[in-house]
């Protein structure tokens, strides 16, 4: 670490990425500072929960209901099953098939709408950027009405495509937004060049600009997986048994105040823990996604 | 949509013989010829026209059926009754409690979110052991599901007797206070606290990190104080960040319905309801259609309001990018 410091000026890079790596090594050096300690203890605090909620899911019911609350207990996966037997599986069936076919249809029509405002813009790219962000600004419980009443009379009510459509429909704007963030950021002169090689607009897309974005891909991806298996307004509002997603079918657990909290954090855990793993993948570019591609 | 009839316009312009509106057009879109719009429009069309369709259409049913006195449960019910249920709403008591409730919680929560958020990346942005972990800890309640975090507040942490915040309080002298049922939308509000936190701080912290460090250095450097430095450098920098998350927060924040569903039901009676779930009790307990979309209709106008801010300042986040920076 100490021997950067001398080596910095030696380096032929610019110079304010030199001023960063001499810079770097100084701010690490002050690795213990009070303030980190007090940053992990309100880390942990948020955080407890979540973890109360994952260690709740192992305990017996016995355990789970105690006025001084057990930290040490003898691990058992009987609330998961009690969880399955519940009919647990045709919800997370349910969820994982909504999330995943809302979030491929969202990247068929985003990212190529996103092209549209970003590298080879249409006129009146901001009225379309417009609109698609001024969708996602309307309270959807203004709209739960007349969608109640469409879906039912075509049929779709308890069926889980009628979610699909809403999803992606929820999801396209940011999807847009975020895509458009990364089309922006690839130099314009790359498609320019490709196309003065002879390739096709197309192709210069496919091989030369989607291979850059691929990250933002993946990024964008993952956010409308996150809002999609969290949704839970539409989901209440139609569907019931057959179409049932997690989010619906942890409100079997708010009636009444029976001795059952292991089994409860049983299958919350197994709600929340997929979109988490999600998130934590995703961090990096979560800030992205979440601002509509504004703040990188 | 203007977007998908430009040829029109095209047209119009060619008609009135006009070359310098010609000459304009031209340098705003150097050689787009008219086939060349339509293939740059196609990769747009598909998204542009789903979005009308979903999301269009069942806001004008709306603006229809808020002009309707409609019961689902009674057949036939379905009459035009103008403004009626407009009026019906304004003059309805618990609209507006239910009104108070929905900015109470909107402001609260942003409020002492983007606080605590910026309190949480100040500390984020120094270097100390396990930051990297530390910021991912901190992330987690936003991304649990909701309708999990709901649960867990209203059982495992707010219980009156099993609750875990009872038991952290009780050497402070509080004895099975029954949080949920005794201050409903306190409670929701912790819950929503708890979950938005995470988010105004990622807006924060990358605030604080495309702050250029020069400058703090040269304020440094002509002896300004800590507090100083935060204060006249800081925070004007944040200041576009956080609003930036306030207007997005107050957005995410109007459609509030999970939280209140699975801890209060909006109850006792309507203490805990905000605007979405009275609509959501009016439209699919109470069945009344009219009412519940011309009070859908009131969220629309009160939203857009709020939206226009966020709007703008996305915009501007997106334009002014280089002077920001």
């Amino acid at each position: 670490m100490s021997t950067s410091v001398p080596q910095a000026p030696a380096t032929t890079q610019a110079s304010s990425a030199d001023t960063a790596k001499v810079q770097k090594p100084k701010r690490k050096r002050r690795k213990f500072s009070p303030w980190g300690v007090v940053a992990w203890i309100v880390g942990l605090g948020f955080f407890f929960p979540v973890f109360w909620m994952v260690l709740t899911a192992f305990k017996q019911e016995v355990d789970a209901y105690t006025t001084t609350p057990k930290f040490f207990f003898v691990p058992t996966l009987d609330e998961f099953k009690a969880v399955f037997d519940q009919g647990v599986g045709t919800a997370l069936l349910n969820s994982l098939f909504a999330t995943t076919v809302s979030t491929i249809l969202v990247l068929a029509l985003g990212v190529p709408a996103a092209f549209a405002l970003s590298l080879r813009p249409v006129r009146k790219t901001q009225d379309a950027l417009f609109f698609f962000m001024s969708t996602k600004m309307l309270p959807v419980v203004a709209a739960i009405i007349p969608l109640y009443v469409i879906v039912s009379n075509i049929g779709l009510l308890d069926n889980i495509w009628a979610l699909i459509i809403l999803y992606t429909s929820m999801n396209l704007p940011i999807a847009v937004w975020m895509m458009r963030s990364f089309f922006l950021e690839v130099p314009g002169e790359l498609l320019e060049a490709a196309s003065l090689d002879g390739a096709s607009t197309w192709r210069a897309v496919r091989e030369v600009i989607l291979p850059l974005v691929s990250p933002g891909i993946a990024a964008t991806a993952l956010i409308c997986v996150i809002f999609a298996w969290n949704e839970f307004f539409f989901a209440v509002n139609l569907t019931a048994v057959q179409a049932q997603t997690m989010p619906v079918f942890l409100v079997g657990f708010i009636a009444g105040e029976g001795l059952y909290w292991a089994k409860l954090c049983a299958a919350a855990t197994m709600a929340a823990l997929p979109v988490v793993l999600a998130g934590w993948v995703a961090q990096n570019k979560l800030v992205r996604g979440l601002s509509f591609g504004a703040i990188k | 949509m203007t977007t998908i009839a430009p040829g029109s316009s095209e047209e119009r312009a060619a008609t009135r013989d006009s070359e310098h509106v010609e000459r304009i057009k031209k340098a705003q879109d150097p050689g787009v010829s008219r086939a060349e719009g339509w293939r740059r429009r196609g990769p747009l069309l598909p998204a542009l026209i789903f979005m009308i369709i979903v999301t269009q259409i069942p806001f004008l049913f709306t603006l229809y059926y808020s002009t309707l006195s409609w019961n689902l449960v009674r057949p036939g019910s379905r009459r035009f009754v103008g403004l009626q249920n407009y009026l019906d709403v304004i003059g309805d008591s618990t609209f507006w409690q239910v009104a108070i409730n929905t900015v109470i919680l909107i402001v609260g929560t942003v409020l002492i979110s983007v606080v605590l958020g910026l309190l949480l990346a100040l500390l984020l942005d120094r270097a100390f052991l396990g930051r990297g972990l530390v910021r991912t800890l901190l992330i987690t309640p936003f991304l649990v599901t909701p309708v999990a975090g709901a649960l867990m507040w209203k059982t495992a942490m707010l219980d009156a007797v099993f609750g875990i915040v009872n038991w952290v309080l009780s050497p402070f002298g509080v004895h099975n206070v029954d949080w949920v049922s005794k201050f409903p939308l306190t409670s929701v509000m912790i819950n929503l606290v708890w979950q938005w936190t995470p988010f105004m701080m990622l807006l924060i912290l990358a605030g604080l990190q495309s702050m250029p460090r020069d400058t703090l250095e040269a304020g440094r450097v002509d002896g300004a104080g800590a507090f100083q430095l935060f204060r006249e450098l800081t925070l004007p920098h944040l200041r576009r960040f956080i609003e930036l998350g306030v207007v997005l927060g107050a957005i995410y924040l109007v459609n509030t319905f999970d939280a209140i569903y699975m801890m209060t039901q909006g109850g006792p009676g309507t203490a805990s309801a905000n605007l979405p779930f009275y609509i959501y009790q009016r439209a699919f307990l109470g069945f009344d259609i009219g009412q519940a979309a011309a009070m859908g209709v009131i969220v629309v106008i009160f939203t857009m309001i709020i939206a226009s801010f966020a709007l703008r300042l996305i915009f501007k986040s997106f334009t002014g990018k280089e002077e920001a920076a």
